[in-house]
C-alpha cells in the first residue's frame, strides 16, 4: 500500500481533538510545561472543528462569583437536580470554581460579551448563561491553542491510542490518518488528552436523505471520544445517560435564549400549557424529592429538561401536538425578533435557512417544536464519558487516584464531552476541563510517570494494516459486482451506519419508539450490534474519504455498546423523556441512587460492570 | 468540501453529513458557495447569505424569505480587538513556582477568577464537605 508512515516522536502531550476542550488543554500546557512538547491532531481544521464550528451566541455555564451571582457549590446543586442526582459533584465543582477566569480570558482575547448596561455585570441568558456575540469563539479559542502548541496537525482521523508494550494499562500516544493524503500518522507521546468529544448520529435521526446531517449535535461527534477510550481500557460512566433535545423542528435551532431571554413559552396544538397537567403521575414516577407538583415553584428548584421532555412527548402522544413555542408575542419588539435571529445565525444557521424556506416568520407565527433523537455526550444537559479522577483537594477516595482527570488508563487524561459525570459545563467548562487536565498531565510527567514508554514496530504495523484494510476490501472485491454498492463480500460505511441507526433507534429508544426499551429488546440489540461488528471485518472504502467514514462508524459503533450496556445495568428509569425502561418504570433511589461504571476488557471484549457511590456536596455546619 | 480535479472548483462531495454550519460559505473570500436548505423539507426560493470580515471583525447576513416579504440585513462583531493580538504567548510568560505547581490554580489564577485578590473556592473556604449516599 501506498501510504506514507509519518511518526511524531518524543511528545510529551498529544492533545487527541482540539474542540473547546482540546484547545483549554493545548493553550494551559505550555504554562505547565514551557519545555514540553505539545501536539495537536484533529481531524477537521481547528479554526472550526467540533461542536462551536458555526459559534455561539451564549457561554452557558459561568458563575459571575465576581459580581457576587452564583457559588460554585450552587452551580453543582443546579447541575445535581436537573441530572436527578446523577452527577461527579467534585469535578463539577472544580470546573466551577475555575471556569470563570477561563471567560474573562476570552473577553481579553477579543470575544465579544455583552454587558447589562444598567447593572454593570455581563448580560445574563439566564442564571448559568451570559450572552455573547459568539460566531468566532472557535477561531479566538483556537488561535490560543495554536500560539501554545509546537505542531498543529490539522486534518488527522485519529483511529486508536497507542499503548506501552512494557506497562499494561499505560497509554503511549495515538495513530491514525491525514483524512486527504491518506498519510498513516503515529504519534509517540507520554500523555494524550482526549477532547474528541461527543456522539451525533448513533441513533436514527429524525432528519432523512439529503438533509440527514441536519442533526443537533455536530454530524462530525463521532463519539470518537469514548471509542479510544473504551478500545484503551478505559472506564466509563452514565453512558446510559444520553440525552433527548426539545428545539425548533427540522432546525434544531437552540431554545435557550428564546426561552430565557425573549420570555417566549410553550404550548400544545390547541393552545394550551400542558406541561402541569403532567406532573402528578410524574411525581408518582420519580418521587417528591425530584419533582414537587406543588411545591416547585415555591423552592425555585427548576425542573429537570428530562422532565420537561417526559410532558412534551406524552403531550403529542395524547394527540394534541405539535408543540409550539409561542413568539408571536415576544417578537413584535423588533429589538428581541433582531436577538431572535441572531441567536441562530451565531450558531445554528440551518434554522434560520429552514424558516426563509418554510416563510416562517416568528413574529406573525409561532415556530413548531420537536424532541430529537437521542445523543451521547457529556457536557451539555447530560453526562456519559470517562470515569476519571478528580482534584485532590475536594475528591472523596473513590473518586481520586493521583491526577486530575486523568481516566482509569495511566497518562490518559480527558475534557469536555470525553469526561463522565460532568454535565452543564457546556463551552466554558469544556474548555476549563482541557486547562486542569493539562496542569494534570505536566505533573504526570514531571513526577517521572511516563519514564520508560516503549512502542514496539511490531505495535505500529499491525495498526497500520487494520486501518487500510477497508480499502484494500474494496480493491479485492468490488470489481465483483457490474455496478452500484450492492456487494456480497462487503458494506460501506454509509450502510453500516444505517444499520447502526435502526438498532439503536428500535431496540434502545430511539425517537422511533418514543424512547422506549427494557430488558428484552436490549439484549437483542446487543446481539444484532454484535453481528454488525462481525461484519466491521468486511467494510469497505473506496477513496480516503470512506475510510473516515468507516473509522467514524466504528468508535460509534464502539460508544453503542457501551451504551446497551448501561442502559441494560441500570434497572430503572431515572431519566422519563431521555429513555424509558418499560420494564422498571420508577426511579429506584434505593438500589440505583449510584453512578453506573463500566470497563471492556481489551483483550476479550468482555464488559464488567459495577456500583460507584454517589456523593454530595452538603453544607458542612449542619451536617446534613 | 472538495475540489473537483477536472473543473478545479470545490463541492459538496456528501450533503448528507452537512450541518449546514456555513464555515466553507464564510471562509470562501469569493462568495462562490452558495447553499440552499436541503430539500427533505425546505422549498425553494430563499436564501442566507454571509460576508465575514475579519479586519472590520464583523459579520454580515442577508435573509430573504421564499414569499419575498421578508428580507433582513443583520450584523454583529465578531472580535473586539485586532484579529489575534491580544491572546498571550505561554511559552514567554513568566514560568509558574514551585508554589503555583503544588496549588490548584491555573495560569492567570487566583486573580482571573474575580479579577481582585480573592483566591480560589475550596470546600472549607465555602463551610462544604462531601456524603456518600442519598440527598437531594
Ligand atoms: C447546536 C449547539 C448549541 C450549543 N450551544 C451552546 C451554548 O450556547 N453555550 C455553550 O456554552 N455551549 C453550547 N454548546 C455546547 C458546546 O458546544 C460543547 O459543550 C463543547 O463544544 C464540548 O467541547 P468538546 O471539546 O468536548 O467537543 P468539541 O468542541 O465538539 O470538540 C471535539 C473535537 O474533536 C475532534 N475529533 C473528533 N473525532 C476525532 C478523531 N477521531 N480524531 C481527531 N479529532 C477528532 C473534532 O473535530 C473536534 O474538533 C452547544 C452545542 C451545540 C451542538
Ligand atoms: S456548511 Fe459546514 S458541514 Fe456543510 S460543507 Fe460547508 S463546512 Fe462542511
Ligand atoms: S475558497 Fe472559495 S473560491 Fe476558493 S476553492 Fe473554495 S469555494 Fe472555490
Amino acid at each position: 500500500m501506498g501510504h506514507k508512515t509519518i511518526i511524531e516522536d518524543d511528545i510529551d502531550i498529544l492533545v487527541v481533538g482540539a474542540g473547546l476542550g482540546g484547545t483549554g488543554a493545548a493553550f494551559e500546557a505550555r504554562y505547565w510545561g514551557q519545555d514540553k512538547k505539545i501536539v495537536i491532531a484533529e481531524k477537521a481544521n481547528i479554526d472550526r472543528s467540533g461542536a462551536v464550528a458555526q459559534g455561539l451566541y451564549a457561554i452557558n455555564c459561568y458563575m459571575g462569583t465576581r459580581f457576587g451571582e452564583n457559588n460554585p457549590e450552587d452551580h453543582v446543586r443546579y447541575a445535581r437536580m436537573d441530572l436527578m442526582g446523577m452527577v461527579r459533584e467534585d469535578l463539577l465543582f472544580d470546573m466551577a470554581r475555575h471556569v470563570d477566569s477561563a471567560v474573562h480570558q476570552f473577553e481579553e482575547w477579543g470575544l465579544p460579551l455583552m454587558k447589562d448596561p444598567k447593572k454593570g455585570t455581563y448580560m445574563r441568558e439566564g442564571r448559568w448563561q451570559i450572552m455573547i456575540h459568539g460566531e468566532s469563539y472557535k477561531p479566538i479559542v483556537a488561535e490560543a491553542a495554536k500560539k501554545s502548541a509546537d505542531k498543529v496537525f490539522n486534518r488527522i482521523c485519529v483511529t486508536h491510542l497507542l499503548m506501552d508494550d512494557d506497562k499494561a494499562n499505560r497509554v503511549a500516544g495515538a495513530v491514525g490518518f491525514n483524512v486527504r493524503t491518506g498519510n498513516y500518522h503515529v504519534f509517540k507521546s507520554k500523555t494524550v488528552i482526549c477532547g474528541a468529544g461527543g456522539a451525533s448520529n448513533i441513533f436514527k435521526p429524525r432528519s432523512v436523505g439529503e438533509g440527514a446531517g441536519r442533526v443537533w449535535y455536530a454530524p462530525w461527534s463521532s463519539g470518537s471520544a469514548y471509542g479510544l477510550m473504551i478500545e484503551a481500557g478505559a472506564k466509563m460512566t452514565q453512558m446510559e445517560n444520553r440525552i433527548v433535545l426539545a428545539r425548533f423542528k427540522d432546525g434544531y435551532g437552540p431554545v435557550g435564549a428564546y426561552f430565557l431571554h425573549l420570555k417566549t413559552y410553550t404550548q400544545n396544538g390547541l393552545g394550551e400549557e400542558y406541561e402541569s397537567k403532567w406532573f402528578p403521575a410524574l411525581t408518582e414516577m420519580v418521587g417528591k424529592e425530584y419533582l414537587d407538583t406543588e411545591g416547585q415553584h415555591l423552592s425555585h428548584k427548576p425542573i429537570p429538561t428530562c422532565l420537561r421532555n417526559h410532558a412534551f412527548i406524552s403531550e403529542v402522544n395524547a394527540g394534541r401536538g405539535p408543540i409550539h413555542m409561542v413568539t408571536m408575542e415576544a417578537f413584535q419588539d423588533p429589538h428581541l425578533e433582531e436577538i431572535g435571529w441572531h441567536n441562530f445565525l451565531g450558531m445554528t444557521v440551518g434554522q434560520a435557512v429552514l424558516w426563509a424556506a418554510t416563510d416562517v416568520d416568528p413574529k406573525y407565527e409561532n415556530p413548531e417544536l420537536t424532541t430529537s433523537e437521542p445523543y451521547v455526550m457529556g457536557s451539555h444537559a447530560t453526562g456519559c464519558g470517562a470515569w476519571c479522577s478528580g482534584p485532590e483537594d475536594v475528591s472523596p477516595p473513590e473518586y481520586y487516584w493521583g491526577y486530575n482527570r486523568m481516566t482509569t488508563v495511566e497518562g490518559l487524561f480527558g475534557a469536555g464531552d470525553a469526561v463522565g459525570g460532568t454535565p452543564h459545563a457546556f463551552s466554558s467548562g469544556s474548555f476549563t476541563e482541557g486547562r486542569l487536565a493539562a496542569k494534570a498531565a505536566c505533573q504526570y510527567i514531571n513526577d517521572g510517570k511516563a519514564a520508560g514508554i516503549r512502542v514496539s514496530d511490531e505495535q505500529i504495523s499491525r495498526l497500520k494494516e487494520k486501518i487500510f484494510k477497508p480499502l484494500e476490501t474494496y480493491r479485492v472485491y468490488s470489481n465483483e459486482v457490474v455496478a452500484g454498492s450492492v456487494n456480497p463480500n462487503f458494506i460501506n460505511p454509509r450502510q453500516g451506519l444505517d444499520r447502526l441507526q435502526k438498532l439503536m433507534d428500535e431496540y434502545c429508544g430511539g425517537f422511533g419508539v418514543n424512547y422506549m426499551t427494557n430488558e428484552k429488546l436490549l439484549n437483542i440489540g446487543l446481539r444484532k450490534l454484535k453481528t454488525l461488528e462481525e461484519d466491521m471485518e468486511s467494510i469497505a472504502a473506496s477513496d480516503i474519504h470512506e475510510l473516515l467514514r468507516a473509522w467514524e462508524l466504528h468508535h460509534r459503533i464502539r460508544t453503542s455498546e457501551s451504551v446497551f450496556q448501561h442502559t441494560l445495568f441500570r434497572k430503572e428509569t431515572r431519566w422519563p423523556g431521555y429513555y424509558y425502561r418499560g420494564d422498571a418504570m420508577k426511579l429506584d433511589d434505593t438500589n440505583w441512587h449510584v453512578l453506573t461504571v463500566s470497563h471492556r476488557d481489551r483483550k476479550t471484549g468482555e464488559y464488567t460492570m459495577e456500583k460507584a457511590p454517589l456523593y454530595h456536596l452538603v453544607g458542612d455546619e449542619q451536617g446534613e | 468540501m472538495h475540489i473537483d480535479k477536472t473543473y478545479r472548483r470545490a463541492y459538496n462531495i456528501e450533503p448528507s453529513m452537512c450541518w449546514e454550519c456555513y464555515s466553507c460559505v464564510k471562509a470562501c473570500p469569493h462568495h462562490a458557495i452558495d447553499v440552499r436548505g436541503y430539500a427533505d423539507f425546505a422549498p425553494l426560493g430563499h436564501s442566507v447569505r454571509v460576508h465575514r470580515d475579519e479586519e472590520k471583525g464583523t459579520i454580515a447576513w442577508r435573509i430573504k424569505f421564499r414569499n419575498g416579504k421578508k428580507d433582513m440585513e443583520l450584523l454583529a462583531p465578531i472580535t473586539t480587538k485586532p484579529w489575534g493580538t491580544c491572546i498571550p504567548k505561554l511559552a514567554e510568560v513568566a514560568a509558574p513556582s514551585k508554589d503555583m505547581r503544588d496549588s490548584q490554580l491555573l495560569f492567570n489564577e487566583p486573580r482571573y477568577i474575580r479579577l481582585d485578590d480573592g483566591g480560589l473556592h475550596t470546600l472549607k473556604s465555602n463551610g462544604l464537605k462531601f456524603k456518600a449516599g442519598v440527598y437531594y
